[in-house]
Order: C-alpha cells, then sequence, then structure tokens
C-alpha cells in the first residue's frame, strides 16, 4: 500500500464529491487514513446514484408489498412479479440523463443497454422496452441535435439487440433545454423458481469477469450523476460510456445459458460504479468478502490504474460467481459466444474487499460500508415550500378568456401541430416495434402497450407516464396523477394494473424548494400506489437535473407501470372501429383548465395549479371501465390527456378514418374547460346502439357520471351541426408536424 | 418440410422464424454459425438480426462462417434458401441474389407496416398468394434500399424473377408506396433457378391472430402446401 505522505487529504475527497464529514467518516471505518484508491470507490459508492442517501428516507416510506412480488425493491436489480401460470415478469425504469445531455447518441443507447442488463442478470429474457424522453425548446437547434441522436441512439442500440421498444413518451419543454431526461425501461419475462440473484456467497468460489474488456471510459459516471450540468461537464466527456449492442447480444444468449445451466451462485450487471459495485453489492448481500486481482481483468488500454478498473464503466459486462468445480460450464458457454470470462478472485469469509495487482494489495475496504442499508451514509434532507407554490394556486379561470364555438377549430389546428400533441411517429418508426411478434398494438392501438407473452394467453400491459407540468403545479397531486394515468392507459387496454417501477427525476436536492418537490412527490406517489395496489418495486433517483443558469428541471417523477391482460380477447383499443356507434364520456367535465397544453401553450398561461383530481372517483371509474370491458359493453376507450376531450376524440378517429357527429350544448363548464380541460378520471368510449341500456346501467350502479356526446359518423369532426375539420385535415397536421418542426 | 433456421452472432429473428414454422406443424431447427452440418433440412432460411453486429456492412461478414459453404452448396445444387431483411442483406453479399441493399433514402432506420403486392406467382414463396391482394406486413430495416444495374433489373423482369412490389394499401405501386427508394419498388426477389428468396419484410412478424393480422403467414403457407 501506499506511504503514508502520499495519502490523499480531505481537499481530494472534497474533488472527489465526498464532504468532510464522509471523509471522517471512513477514516473511521476504515480506521486509518484510506489510500486514493480506496477514496475513489467510497467517493462512488456514496454517490447519490449508487446509495440513494439524499433520497432512502423517502424511498422507503413507499408501499412495496403484494402477494405477486417475488423480489421487491432494493432486492435485486429490478422487481420480480408473479404473472401466474408459473411466469415472472423483471421490470425496471432507469435514467441516463446526464450522459445524453453531452453525447445524446452514445449517452441514450448506453441507457438502453443498462436497463436491459438489469433485466437479464435476473435470468428473464427481455420483450418489450418503452422510453421517455424530455427535451427543451424544440425550435432550437442544439434540442433538435439531442432528440436526433437520443432517438438514433435508442434506435441503434436496441434494434440490434433485437427487443422491441413498444411505446414511450416524447414531451418539449424550456425547462429541459440544457438537460434533456432520458428514462429508459425494460420488461423481461422469467420462469418463476429459475430467477438469478445478485449475490455472492461460499468460501473459495471462483468470481468471474464475463463480457467485454474493461476501457477508460465511463470513469466517475456515477459521481458525475451526482452533480449539476455546467459548461465544465463536456470536460467530463471520458465520464460517458460507449454502448455495443452486438456484444450486449451476445451477452444476453450467454448470460441466460449460464443461469439456466444451474452453476451460477449469483449474477450482477455493471452499470455505475462498475467493478466495484458489483463486488460490494454481491459481497454484502451474501455477507462474505473477495479477493480480486485486477490484474486479471481483461482491459482495452495498456496499465490501467487500480481505480480506473475498478469504476470504469465499460457497458457489456458482468460479474458472476461461480460455484466452485463448475468452472469449465461456464467458459464452455462464454467460449460458444466468443465473449471474455477470466476469472479475477475467488470468494471469501473475511467479508472484506481486497483489490491485488500485479502481485500488491492496493485497496482493503469492508463491502457492508459501502451499501446502501450498510454503511452508506443516510441524510434527511432539509425542505421547504417555493415561493411560487402559492402562486400558481392564486390561478382564476375567469382571467383567461373562453374559447367560442366557432373557434374550436382553429384551436384544434393549433393543438395538432404542438409538438406535445402530435404523433411521435417520426420518433417511433426509428425503432424496432414489431421484432418478437409479440406487440398487439401494431395493428389496433391501445392506450397502453400490450405485448404477448409467448406460451401463455397473456399479455403484459405497460405504460411509461408523467405529466411533468402538473408534478410542477403540485408535486403530491401531480405525482398521484401520474401514477393514476399510468393505471387508467392499463384499464383502458383491457390490463389490470399491479405494480409500478419509478425514474424520479429532479434537481439538486441540497436546494430546500427542490427537495420540497421531491418529498411531495413521494407522497402523491404513495397514496396513489396504495389506492391502486400497485407496490413501488423499484428504479433509480436522478437528481441534479438542473443547469447552473437555468435552474431545475420541472419535477419528473415518470411512473412506469406494469399491467396484466389475462385473456386475450379482452384487450381493448381506442380506435373507433364502425359508423353508429355510440360515443360517450365516462366520467365528470370539471370547470378546470389548469396546467393543460391549451392553457400552457394556447393561451401561454404558464402557471396555474394541478388540474382537477379525486383519486378516490378516479378508483370508481377505473373500476367502471373494467367492469364494461368484462361485460364486453366497449367497442373502444381513449383516456383523455393532453389537449382534453377535442384531442381524445380525433385520436380516436384517426386509425379507421372515421368521423364523429358530437352534440354538446348547453354545458355546465366553460366551452374551454369542455373540449380542452384535463380535469383527470375521464375516459371516451364508444358502445355499440345495442348496448346502450346495459352500458348506462352499469355506470348508474355504480355512481359514475357519463355524459352522451353523438355517433361515429362520416369523416369529418362534427360539432354541434358544424364541421370544424376533416378528420383527414387534422390527421395530417398531427402526422406531420413533429417531422416538420424537426427537419425545419 | 424440414426447415433449419441459420443463428449468426448477432441473429435477433432466428426464434421469431423458428415460431412461426413449427406453428404451421412443420419441423424447425437452429443450425448455429459455427457448425457445418445442415442436419438434413430441406429448407433453410437466414432470418434477420444484425449478424456479427452489421459492422462493416450489413450481411458482408456472415457469409464467411463456417455454415455458410454448405448453405451455398446446398443452394447450389437446387435446395431452397430464402434470406429476410438480414438474411437478404447476407445472400446478396454471398452472391446468391444479384443486386445490392444500400441505406434507406431517408438515411434512417424505418419500422412500420408496409404493403406487398406480387411479381409473379411462378415461385414456391408465392404460388398460393393472390394477384390483386395488397399485403399488409412490417419492415424494419436500415439498409433496405434494393439497387442493381439496369441490365441486372431486365434481367429479372426477363426471367420473372421478382417476387414483390412494396404497394399502397390498395395495390398501387408508386413513389409514395416506397418506403426507402429501393429501384421499382422491388421488396423481395428470387434467383434465375427460382430456388433461392429474399426479401426485405419481415413475413414471420404478421402472423398471428392475436397481432390482428396474419398477411405474412400468408406468405410462409405458400411454401409448405406445395
Amino acid at each position: 500500500m501506499e506511504s503514508i505522505e502520499s495519502l490523499p487529504t480531505v481537499d481530494t475527497a472534497k474533488k472527489l464529491g465526498l464532504l468532510p464529514e464522509e471523509f471522517d467518516k471512513i477514516q473511521e471505518i476504515l480506521g486509518r487514513k484510506p489510500n486514493f484508491t480506496e477514496l475513489s470507490i467510497f467517493s462512488v459508492m456514496w454517490s447519490e446514484h449508487c446509495s440513494y442517501k439524499n433520497s432512502i428516507v423517502w424511498l422507503k416510506t413507499l408501499p412495496k408489498d403484494s402477494p405477486r412480488m417475488l423480489a421487491k425493491a432494493g432486492e435485486e436489480n429490478a422487481g420480480l412479479v408473479d404473472i401466474g401460470s408459473g411466469l415472472a415478469c423483471a421490470f425496471k425504469i432507469e435514467s441516463h440523463n446526464h450522459p445524453s445531455a453531452l453525447e445524446p447518441y452514445q449517452g441514450a443507447a448506453t441507457g438502453v443497454g443498462g436497463i436491459n442488463r438489469d433485466i437479464f442478470t435476473m435470468g428473464a429474457r427481455p420483450i418489450a422496452q418503452l422510453n421517455s424522453l424530455r427535451f427543451g425548446n424544440i425550435n432550437l437547434p442544439r434540442t433538435k441535435w439531442l432528440v436526433k441522436g437520443v432517438v438514433k441512439g435508442i434506435g441503434d442500440y436496441g434494434n440490434a439487440f433485437g427487443i422491441p421498444t413498444v411505446g414511450g413518451e416524447v414531451f418539449f419543454d424550456d425547462c429541459y433545454t440544457v438537460n434533456p431526461l432520458v428514462n429508459a425501461f425494460s420488461a423481461g419475462i422469467l420462469k418463476v423458481g429459475k430467477q438469478a440473484s445478485a449475490i455472492s456467497y461460499g468460501v473459495g468460489n471462483p468470481v468471474f469477469i464475463v463480457g467485454s474488456a474493461t476501457g477508460k471510459d465511463g470513469i466517475g459516471g456515477a459521481s458525475f450523476a451526482s452533480e449539476d450540468i455546467s459548461e465544465k461537464s463536456t470536460e467530463k466527456l471520458p465520464a460517458v460510456q460507449v454502448g455495443d449492442p452486438f456484444q450486449e447480444k451476445l451477452l444476453l444468449e450467454a448470460t441466460l445459458e449460464i443461469i439456466e445451466s444451474g452453476c451460477v451462485i449469483g449474477i450482477q450487471d455493471m452499470g455505475a460504479a462498475g467493478i466495484i459495485c458489483s463486488t460490494s453489492e454481491m459481497s454484502a448481500k451474501g455477507e462474505h468478502g473477495m479477493e480480486i486481482d485486477l490484474s486479471k481483468v481483461p482491459t482495452r488500454q495498456a496499465n490501467m490504474k487500480p481505480f480506473e478498473i475498478l469504476l470504469s464503466e465499460s457497458q457489456e459486462r458482468m460479474l458472476i460467481v461461480v460455484e466452485q468445480g463448475k468452472e469449465e460450464i461456464a467458459k464452455d458457454i462464454f467460449d460458444k459466444w466468443d465473449l471474455n470470462c477470466e476469472q479475477i478472485g475467488v470468494v471469501t469469509d473475511s467479508k472484506r474487499l481486497r483489490f491485488y495487482q500485479n502481485g500488491e494489495l492496493v485497496a482493503d475496504v469492508p463491502a457492508d460500508d459501502l451499501v446502501l442499508g450498510g454503511g452508506a451514509p443516510v441524510y434527511h434532507r432539509e425542505y421547504k415550500e417555493p415561493a411560487y407554490f402559492k402562486k400558481y394556486q392564486e390561478f382564476d379561470i375567469n382571467s383567461v378568456k373562453d374559447v367560442e364555438e366557432k373557434d374550436l377549430g382553429k384551436v384544434l389546428n393549433f393543438l395538432m401541430n404542438h409538438p406535445n400533441i402530435a404523433s411521435k411517429k417520426w420518433v417511433a418508426q426509428q425503432y424496432d416495434s414489431t421484432i418478437g411478434r409479440a406487440n398487439r398494438n401494431t395493428n389496433a392501438p391501445s392506450d397502453a402497450a400490450v405485448v404477448k407473452v409467448h406460451g401463455s394467453d397473456k399479455s403484459i400491459v405497460i405504460t411509461v407516464d408523467c405529466n411533468a407540468r402538473y408534478v410542477q403545479a403540485n408535486p403530491e397531486e401531480g405525482c398521484a396523477i401520474a401514477v393514476a394515468e399510468a393505471a387508467r392507459n392499463i384499464v383502458c387496454s383491457g390490463g389490470v394494473p399491479v405494480a409500478i417501477t419509478n425514474c424520479l427525476n429532479f434537481g439538486n436536492p441540497y436546494i430546500p424548494e427542490v427537495y420540497w418537490q421531491f418529498v411531495g412527490a413521494i407522497k402523491g406517489m404513495k397514496k396513489a400506489c396504495e389506492a391502486f395496489e400497485t407496490p413501488v418495486t423499484g428504479g433509480n433517483v436522478s437528481f441534479y437535473n438542473q443547469s447552473s443558469d437555468e435552474g431545475p428541471v420541472f419535477p419528473t417523477p415518470t411512473i412506469g407501470m406494469l399491467g396484466i391482460l389475462e385473456q386475450p380477447e379482452l384487450k381493448l383499443g381506442l380506435d373507433f372501429k364502425a359508423e353508429g356507434d355510440l360515443i360517450y364520456l365516462v366520467g365528470k367535465s370539471v370547470n378546470d383548465i389548469a396546467s393543460s397544453e391549451y392553457l400552457y401553450s394556447y393561451q401561454k398561461v404558464k402557471e396555474s395549479p394541478s388540474p382537477a383530481f379525486d383519486l378516490a372517483y378516479e378508483q370508481l371509474v377505473q373500476k367502471a371501465i373494467a367492469q364494461l370491458n368484462i361485460e364486453r359493453l366497449l367497442v373502444s376507450a381513449h383516456d383523455l390527456a393532453d389537449g382534453g376531450l377535442m384531442v381524445a376524440l380525433v385520436e380516436s378517429a384517426f386509425p379507421g378514418q372515421l368521423g364523429f357527429d358530437i352534440a354538446a350544448t348547453n354545458l355546465s363548464v366553460r366551452n374551454d374547460a369542455f373540449w380542452f380541460g384535463e380535469a383527470q378520471s375521464r375516459v371516451l368510449v364508444s358502445v355499440k346502439p345495442e348496448n346502450k341500456d346495459k352500458f348506462e346501467a352499469i355506470l348508474n350502479g355504480l355512481k359514475v357520471d357519463s355524459q352522451y356526446l353523438g355517433t361515429v359518423k362520416g369523416a369529418d369532426a362534427k360539432i354541434n351541426g358544424n364541421v370544424i375539420s376533416s378528420i383527414k385535415d387534422a390527421y395530417i397536421s398531427y402526422d406531420t408536424a413533429l417531422e416538420k418542426i424537426i427537419n425545419n | 418440410m424440414k426447415f433449419g433456421v441459420v443463428v449468426f452472432p448477432g441473429s435477433n429473428c432466428d426464434d421469431d422464424t423458428v415460431g412461426v414454422i413449427e406453428s404451421l406443424g412443420h419441423q424447425a431447427v437452429k443450425l448455429w454459425h459455427k457448425q457445418t452440418s445442415l442436419e438434413n433440412c430441406d429448407f433453410i432460411i437466414v432470418p434477420g438480426g444484425f449478424s456479427y453486429g452489421d459492422y462493416l456492412r450489413s450481411g458482408a461478414i456472415a457469409r464467411f462462417s463456417p455454415i455458410m459453404e454448405n448453405v451455398i452448396k446446398h443452394a447450389n445444387e437446387g435446395g431452397y434458401l430464402m434470406g429476410i431483411c438480414n438474411g437478404f442483406q447476407v445472400l446478396v453479399e454471398a452472391h446468391l441474389l444479384p443486386g445490392v441493399l444500400l441505406r434507406n433514402n431517408s438515411q434512417k432506420f424505418i419500422s412500420k407496416n408496409i404493403y406487398l403486392k406480387t411479381g409473379t406467382q411462378n415461385s414456391l414463396l408465392t404460388q398460393a398468394l393472390d394477384a390483386n391482394k395488397a399485403y399488409k406486413v412490417p419492415i424494419a430495416h436500415a439498409e433496405g434500399r434494393y439497387f442493381a444495374d439496369e441490365k441486372t433489373i431486365q434481367t429479372l423482369k426477363d426471367n420473372d424473377q421478382i417476387l414483390f412490389y412494396y404497394c399502397d394499401e390498395n395495390g398501387n405501386i408508386n413513389e409514395n408506396s416506397n418506403p426507402n427508394g429501393s429501384l421499382e419498388n422491388i421488396a423481395g426477389i428470387c434467383n434465375a433457378q427460382r430456388n433461392v428468396f429474399g426479401m426485405m419484410p419481415h413475413p414471420e412478424r404478421a402472423a398471428d391472430i392475436a397481432l390482428n393480422n396474419v398477411d405474412g403467414l400468408e406468405i410462409l403457407k405458400s411454401i409448405v402446401n406445395c
């Protein structure tokens, strides 16, 4: 080990992102001063990205239990949910915001790679991906560059890896101009009882590193993700990793094969903080230690220093602890796939991680003190209501001039051309969505993605949702709405919501007003997840999403929800299917335009509360839709979201190019609230005329409001006798708007 | 009929292809790229994917792998061979089919449903298809723009080798219904001996009633119902 003179000081610790008190704590744990390698180890393992030190206190308040849960939040690399028939679904969402802000192509690509490794390291074969993207002002050249790079990065990686991207969301707002958000979701299937665990035990068991060689890319990426983005961030380019989907595809097949072979004690992918993260987390979980020879790690560059090897975030690698005596099985499998498979160490009973290089001990640290739930610090951060919050609540609808009926077409046209509402086809067509022959939405669109689980009648129903404008307006209500909307999308697709994963994108947690948003969002998520009985299975926290000059992004707790559709025939579509079908609005019209796209973009009023929302009523509406579907009384169902009723109507009209004839006079609310408001808990449905009585009886029985609007008819959007647009014209705007803006 | 589906490192449509053939009640085995035996298969399929990562040029490396020697021999002896998407690229690189597949004219990966019309009923792959129907099948590729010199195109026409054209849902073959800039909207061809087939669209992805589209299944059924 290094001599006392060369040992790092508290100043070095600060440069590595540690606090002075954390430096003291490290000395206390080691009983001596750390050397540079050890200090680097603590700096990444105690970064927010790995330790959740500023968030765990609140994350622990979230519900995580349900009879379906096979791996709960924090237990494994992803949550694992029993979906019946001996099958389980592993699913998770994760951010790759900071790398994507600097190098959009590789940043987004490696985000896709990382989330998929989390799934297949558990022994699950990924079957579907989603992503949730947020960018700044789309008219800026830099934003266009980011959009093109991120979309190409996701596409090139996911397409070659060979798992369909079946849905997602794209949202634009000025607050994301410097710091875009790139959240990637993956879901995989395994047979119950076949899952692998991220654990290490059994003295003498060999430890293997498999997959790609280790290079200097991505060193300190976890620490990088734990600070604000600034001008200097581009100097951190080495902190961005480089992805190779071809290696990932080979690693997937080899990993599933080795798990199936039964020789694996434990396995964990190498994501943030590389070798040090997987060795410490697996060892801490199994209450064992490891002796690792860093000289044996296959490297891309010569003469890599110990901290570089330990912290490297080179992609497409796994750490595997194999049962002693079965080394040849492991080697044969990786040989077949032409991948590296090197034994780099053994399991010990010391509970310590001892790293050697060229025969010399370069670091000696206790595994448990590095990890969340062990010795990693836990902080209660201060929080304070920001000044803007009260101001937002003071919004008065009467300060905005209502839309006259003759101008409905004008507002519709504005919204169809708005990038937040227009079709995301330009994005979606760059992703392979049909591979795996499982995407049930390709020829029959639904609000949530419905993905067939081969070998059963089931489908998983998955969605990612978060209207961050609502969360900004009211973190608690806004986040509850995000959960409710995800559940509503699943119910409107015929599924039953069962669990969520979350990606919590916030600003700097050391700013009390930002932390207040975080606390509020967690409270809202808790109450909504309890109401829908959808426990939180894990996810990730991404703080420091802010720039030095523009402040924090909107608080964006992206919800990834999993639902199950047992019977294939109960899948519900969002599209009108036949002329003469009756169109109803299920739910209550409210005199509310708060935080709507209409108010924010068309009326340019940026400050208003979150939209009207009543959690109990939301549950009732979802229950009604589910019951109507089980009784086969719905032809279509489409959740009212951005753009309100009017946008839902045309979106239901587009797939079949079927128009509607609506009569809605003597409204109980303003025109704009009725047509464009985003009050929650509303669903647009179409019903066969012969089912009218049964349909109405069920809603009356459940005391859920509904309003008959008119019929599916012709090829125009006709309201109160006036054609406000042809469906074709509205569709052309909707279909091409985003492409025109990006290519402009 | 016994089918063999070649698996290169980076192939990713092998499971889909095997699954659909099995759903038709026929046997399908995977043929690993490092093996040389074709295991007595009657019909070999080179599936879609990114063989060897497609890092040099789509399909360029795959043709040198051990299994390909016997695949080429099988084809030259008159055995049936079909390439789908990346498989088509491999067969073109191996000179088993004429022409090349260039980067899409949009310069982007394109994933969407397109429509196909048969160019001939005189092939195993199209014999059972309706000449007047537009078949809805997905494409998913970045390099699918079919190109060949004028002479080759003329030969393809003279020999009736063009299996599929991109068309619109009403069967019109024109520029608007051409998703990637392929010459003359060519989506699939066969060789002069009519035993080697290549197509960019993925019929195996439109072969399940649960996905609301079985147009691709009709194409694959044409093979087995001979």
